[in-house]
């Protein structure tokens, strides 16, 4: 007999960043959304480099179909498809990423300040979120874009200005929650300050449902993205998947790999990080894994 | 009289909302560079500074920021958004006259959506371990990450030229003549595409959210005493679960309104659907402003409406709520 027998019973606590990781990699779907990120990430640094072609360049003949010359084929001004979905795979993600950046920062904050304080603060905050909640996104967006100049700052901010509501309802949420807890309220006794208990305390306990809403937020902005691109508005200078389909648009009859090859790309962009964010919703929250 | 209150509060709520949402309108174009005298020099070809400084006075630009904004309201309150100047029309008169087409889009697809949905989820609800389940599953996904406008094309490459079983483009067939009823069939054949396509989005929302909301429902007491009461499956879905997993469906669909007519935009201009979608597209390639920060006021004053009706619509559902 030793003198610990029971210990190696009992789970450890003390590690929880190993549980999530091992419950988000007993996740299949999770895992699979994971490798195709992977993919997707790996073509954005080094698909350039491996394959060092101008997408803009006319290269062949144009709106030649999938082949041996071509791969993915070229489109109606000898552009190759597969040229621009590789390059693509670096701007859609830029745009999408660090449009989410700003959406968490602005949202956070907002949420962050309204959950805190509460009261008029909050009565105010609220209301300003509900008043862009009603606003249609995708229209608003486009007035955006349409009276100031189109660049990529003013598409990641067009984007931010629409989707942030979502993202300070719930951090509003877990800080009402969360403000209420005895280890907040101990840090108080002790005499912490407000934006040390905010930021220090309740923040990181609010991380968990963040991550979630930040994972799935990253597919709404890419798919946003791709939208204002197809319609036109985009950065006339960024070649990315969106821009591509819109470019081909009037091609459709006579060229259908320019509009199916990148659509398949942003749609398995956006289904990784769906899954990535549904695994990380499974690992974070148990208690919601029944549902 | 204590609901009354507060249907009226929520009614006041709504119109202050839309103030601020005038006031939004006012600043941007304020913000913009130019403005409408500039645009309009530059339709015309140039001016003399006489004339420009007439046409300044006559839109009251030369009056200073709050009164000006005080103008707009009053003008906008009295349904007056300005003149499309690409249009040589009202924008309140072009929006009407583009209206009926986008309601008859999204009614179609927000009425196909929640039904397929509410019914796909609700069946999977009943068999959570079923092959079917898993269906409804990779269905939500692929609806959700698949971009609509990309959606459309490919509906329109598959059945409009592979298999050319609807037209590719419009509301009517060109120089269409003939009976009502042919009439409503010709408009319906070019509606299911982009039906389809703009309820696709949302097959997969309602059809996680009915069966999310119904398995909850399911495992509640309530339907297990209606259970042990020796009632049927079909009357303990239908009669005692299914209102009240309808709830959060009825939220959502509220909620999702606004991203409803988002959606409009771009398949109304990938179908040529001739709605405020593509009247909103048009007036960005033209830069139209007064016609497109009308749209986006007009919009969103459905999306504020819709909210009413849906705020109200729950209430009567669920009489908790008071």
């Amino acid at each position: 007999m030793t003198n610990r027998p029971i210990a190696d019973e009992v789970v450890l606590p003390d590690r929880p960043l190993v549980e999530i990781w091992r419950m988000f990699f007993a996740n299949k779907a999770a895992v699979f959304g994971l490798v195709l990120w992977l993919i997707i990430i790996l073509t954005a640094f080094f698909g350039p480099v491996i394959y060092p072609s101008d997408p803009f360049e006319m290269v062949g003949a144009p709106m030649t179909p999938p082949g041996e010359e071509f791969l993915l084929g070229t489109d109606y001004l000898g552009r190759d498809v597969l040229t621009g979905i590789i390059h693509g795979a670096s701007v859609t993600l830029a745009i999408g990423i660090s449009a989410t950046f700003c959406t968490v920062i602005i949202g956070v904050i907002i949420g962050v300040l309204s959950g805190y304080y509460g009261g008029w603060v909050d009565n105010l905050l609220m209301r300003v979120t509900e008043f862009f909640q009603v606003l249609p996104a995708l229209l608003f967006a486009m007035v955006l874009v349409s009276l100031f100049t189109a660049s990529i700052y003013l598409i990641v901010l067009a984007i931010a200005v629409v989707s942030w509501t979502g993202i300070a309802r719930l951090t509003r949420a877990e800080f009402m929650k969360i403000k209420e807890r005895e280890y907040v309220l101990a840090e108080r006794a002790m005499g912490a300050r407000n934006t040390s208990i905010m930021w220090k305390v309740i923040l990181p306990n609010a991380l968990p449902p963040l991550i979630v809403a930040v994972a799935l937020g990253v597919g709404v902005a890419i798919l946003f993205e791709a939208a204002l691109s197809f319609l036109g508005l985009g950065d006339p200078n960024a070649y990315s998947w969106g821009y591509m389909i819109g470019s081909s648009r009037e091609y459709i009859w006579d060229s259908w790999w320019t509009i199916t090859f990148p659509g398949i790309a942003i749609f398995l962009t956006v289904l990784g990080i769906s899954l990535i964010g549904d695994g990380l919703n499974d690992a974070l929250n148990p208690k919601l894994r029944e549902l | 009289m204590k609901t009354l209150l507060s249907y009226l509060k929520r009614i006041v709520y709504s119109l202050l909302l839309l103030l601020a949402v005038i006031t939004l309108n006012f600043t941007l174009v304020h913000m913009a560079p130019g403005d409408a005298v500039t645009a309009m020099i530059g339709d015309m070809g140039g001016a003399t500074p006489e004339m420009i400084v007439k046409l300044r006075a006559e839109y009251g630009l030369d009056q200073n920021l709050i009164s000006q904004l005080f103008r707009y309201v009053s003008k906008m309150v009295r349904g007056d958004l300005g003149m499309s100047f690409t249009h040589n029309l009202p924008v309140m008169d072009l929006v009407l006259d583009h209206l009926p087409a986008t309601i008859l889009l999204v009614a179609t697809a927000f009425l196909l959506a929640v039904f397929i949905g509410t019914v796909l989820g609700i069946i999977a609800a009943q068999k959570p371990k079923s092959l079917f389940n898993h269906f409804v599953t990779i269905l939500s996904l692929s609806g959700y990450a698949a971009p609509v406008f990309w959606t459309g094309l490919m509906m329109l490459i598959a059945f409009s030229y592979y298999f050319p079983i609807f037209p590719a483009f419009g509301m009517r067939s060109a120089g269409f003549q003939g009976t009502t009823i042919e009439g409503v069939i010709d408009v319906a054949n070019h509606l299911i595409l982009p039906a389809v396509t703009l309820a696709s989005i949302y097959i997969a929302v309602y059809s996680r959210l009915a069966r999310a909301s119904m398995m909850d429902v399911l495992g509640s007491d309530y339907i297990r005493t209606a259970r042990s009461k020796g009632l049927s499956q079909r009357v303990v879905i239908y009669k005692h679960a299914l209102k009240n997993a309808l709830l959060p469906v009825v939220t959502m669909a509220g909620l999702q309104f606004s991203q409803l007519i988002a959606g409009a935009v771009v398949v109304e201009t990938v179908f040529g659907w001739p709605g405020i979608g593509q009247l909103a597209f048009n007036s960005i390639l033209r830069r139209d402003h007064p016609l497109l920060l009308g749209i986006l006021f007009l919009s969103t004053l459905m999306v504020v409406v819709a909210n009413l009706i849906t705020d109200f619509a729950y209430r009567l559902l669920d009489p908790r709520i008071k």
